[in-house]
């Protein structure tokens, strides 16, 4: 789906951010870049959705993503505060011209997949965190992407919301098949939603290694608690301390 | 609620009478100092000629309000479209800005009012009333969240949809606030006007004071002044309602909060 070859990205200042990066991601595959803040894996998912240029190297996509092609969540839920939450997610598509009626249905299934049908004339400020999350995921697949980038959306959260919106994501995702690039610095985050883990490295940012992880792609009733769980975990801490020595 | 309205106004008219108290009691000359009698008297028997002149100055001030407020939005918009133009234009509504209206009057008087005063009055509010909303909407617009700014982008929005979806809706507090300062100023924009412009140009408020100054029939002054506090009021609750009505439903300053 999607080949990054040899990216670099230097700041004006001539700081690097990120240099010889190398990522691959299969059709329907959810990989996971995880790293110390400030290593740059915000920036290669900004490079990844088109809003910045690299340096150096290359982006390729297999089936280039059209407008609306790649759904995107950022950490913080960017709604707009003066619309609801079903003019927020039908947003992508009044942008793309679709007529009213068809763009109103469209995002009332899409609050109805992310369980808030009955939210949909509220306003952001009167949402929870979690709930302008939902919100915010809607919108990104409202126009049905085949590709989801996602900016640690859940880092805000707490425990309980962040493990049902994880759980939901791996439904939506499965059910879709999207690929999914998914940015975050929590190890079990990583493990229980991810096909792969790439770990980067900090200053200049750089993937370092790389953890498949083998379970099915909806994760079972304990996989949380799981000593398989446990053991990619530990190898991922293990990981990221040897990118920071 | 009651204590909100009725502690004002017990503490006003509390005020009235002890002023009314004092200036029988010391005997002050009705030319210093009228009593609040005297001035709702002089009120009641101007009442006509009074009211006419208030709507001339509120006429001025209206017109020249809502000019101030489309041009300033205007150039606001099209300094967000451009920067060069911005950085060229700016300092020259800084300079509008900061020069004393007084000191230009006379030469707007000249330039413009000779044949049609109240064109010369319209100018010289508007120049009072402009800078809070151009200044306000610039950076309003420039303000929107970034975050949208980059989702917009990524789905391939043009220009304008990102100007009326996003910029203008994000400005629009700051358009308002910049509105109660701005129906205020064109205000006081409008009275200077009126007195730098003198006698026979206008019939506004501003006159009648100078007039009834001169004439030393205080107590006509006060009233003109008790309409012109009036008129700035009403203009300022007027525009808080607005304000209050198209922000309530979103914007964290109308969020009523329970203690």
């Amino acid at each position: 789906m999607l080949t990054i070859t040899d990216l670099g990205k230097s700041f004006s200042g001539g700081v690097a951010a990120l240099e010889h990066v190398n990522l691959y991601m299969a059709r329907g595959e959810f990989v996971s870049l995880l790293g110390p803040s400030g290593c740059g894996k915000s920036t290669l998912l900004r490079i990844a959705a088109g809003l910045m240029e690299p340096t150096t190297g290359r982006i390729a996509w297999t089936e280039k993503p059209e407008r609306g092609g790649i759904g995107v969540v950022f950490q913080e839920p960017t709604l707009m505060p003066w619309a609801n939450a079903r003019k927020n997610v039908e947003a992508p598509l009044r942008i793309a011209g679709m007529a009213a009626a068809g763009r109103h249905a469209r995002a009332m299934e899409m609050l109805t997949l992310v369980g808030l049908e009955g939210f949909a004339e509220a306003y952001p400020r009167t949402l929870s965190g979690g709930m302008k999350m939902r919100v915010a995921i809607a919108r990104a697949l409202v126009t049905r992407p085949p590709v989801l980038l996602l900016d640690e959306p859940f880092a805000a959260l707490d425990e309980i919301t962040r493990q049902q919106l994880n759980d939901d994501l791996l439904e939506i995702c499965a059910r879709a098949r999207l690929s999914v690039l998914f940015v975050t610095h929590s190890a079990a985050e990583a493990v229980y939603l991810s096909d792969r883990v790439l770990i980067m490295r900090a200053r200049p940012g750089a993937i370092q290694h790389e953890i498949p992880i083998h379970a099915p792609a909806l994760r079972a009733e304990g996989f949380r608690h799981s000593p398989q769980f446990a053991a990619y975990c530990g190898d991922i801490s293990a990981a990221l301390r040897a990118c920071l020595n | 609620m009651a204590a909100r309205i009725l502690t004002p106004v017990i503490v006003v008219l509390a005020a009235l009478g002890v002023w009314e108290a004092l200036v029988h009691l010391w005997q002050v000359p009705a030319f210093v100092l009228p009593a609040p009698s005297a001035i709702g008297q002089a009120l009641y028997d101007n009442l006509a000629s009074l009211l006419f002149s208030a709507w001339m100055t509120l006429r001025i001030s209206l017109t020249a309000f809502v000019l101030a407020v489309i041009g300033g939005v205007a150039l606001a918009v099209v300094f967000s479209q451009s920067r060069p133009v911005e950085m060229a234009l700016f300092p020259l509504a800084v300079i509008l800005q900061v020069t004393p209206i007084v000191a230009i009057a006379p030469l707007i008087v000249i330039w413009v009012g000779i044949d049609n005063p109240n064109r010369a009055l319209l100018l010289m509010a508007w120049i009072a009333a402009f800078f809070p909303v151009l200044s306000n909407m610039t950076l309003g617009l420039r303000a929107a969240d970034h975050g949208l700014l980059d989702l917009y982008r990524l789905y391939g929005a043009t220009r304008w949809q990102v100007l009326t979806q996003i910029r203008l809706p994000s400005a629009l507090p700051y358009l308002l606030s910049a509105m109660k300062i701005s129906g205020g100023l064109a205000l006081i924009g409008t009275v200077v006007a009126e007195f730098v412009a003198g006698s026979g140009a206008s019939m506004g408020l501003a006159w009648r004071i100078m007039e009834s100054g001169n004439r030393l029939q205080i107590a006509r002054m006060f009233a003109a002044l008790l309409l012109l506090s009036l008129l700035g009021i009403t203009i300022f609750f007027c525009l808080n309602a607005l304000e209050n009505l198209l922000l309530r439903r979103w914007h964290e300053s109308r969020v009523l909060r329970e203690p």
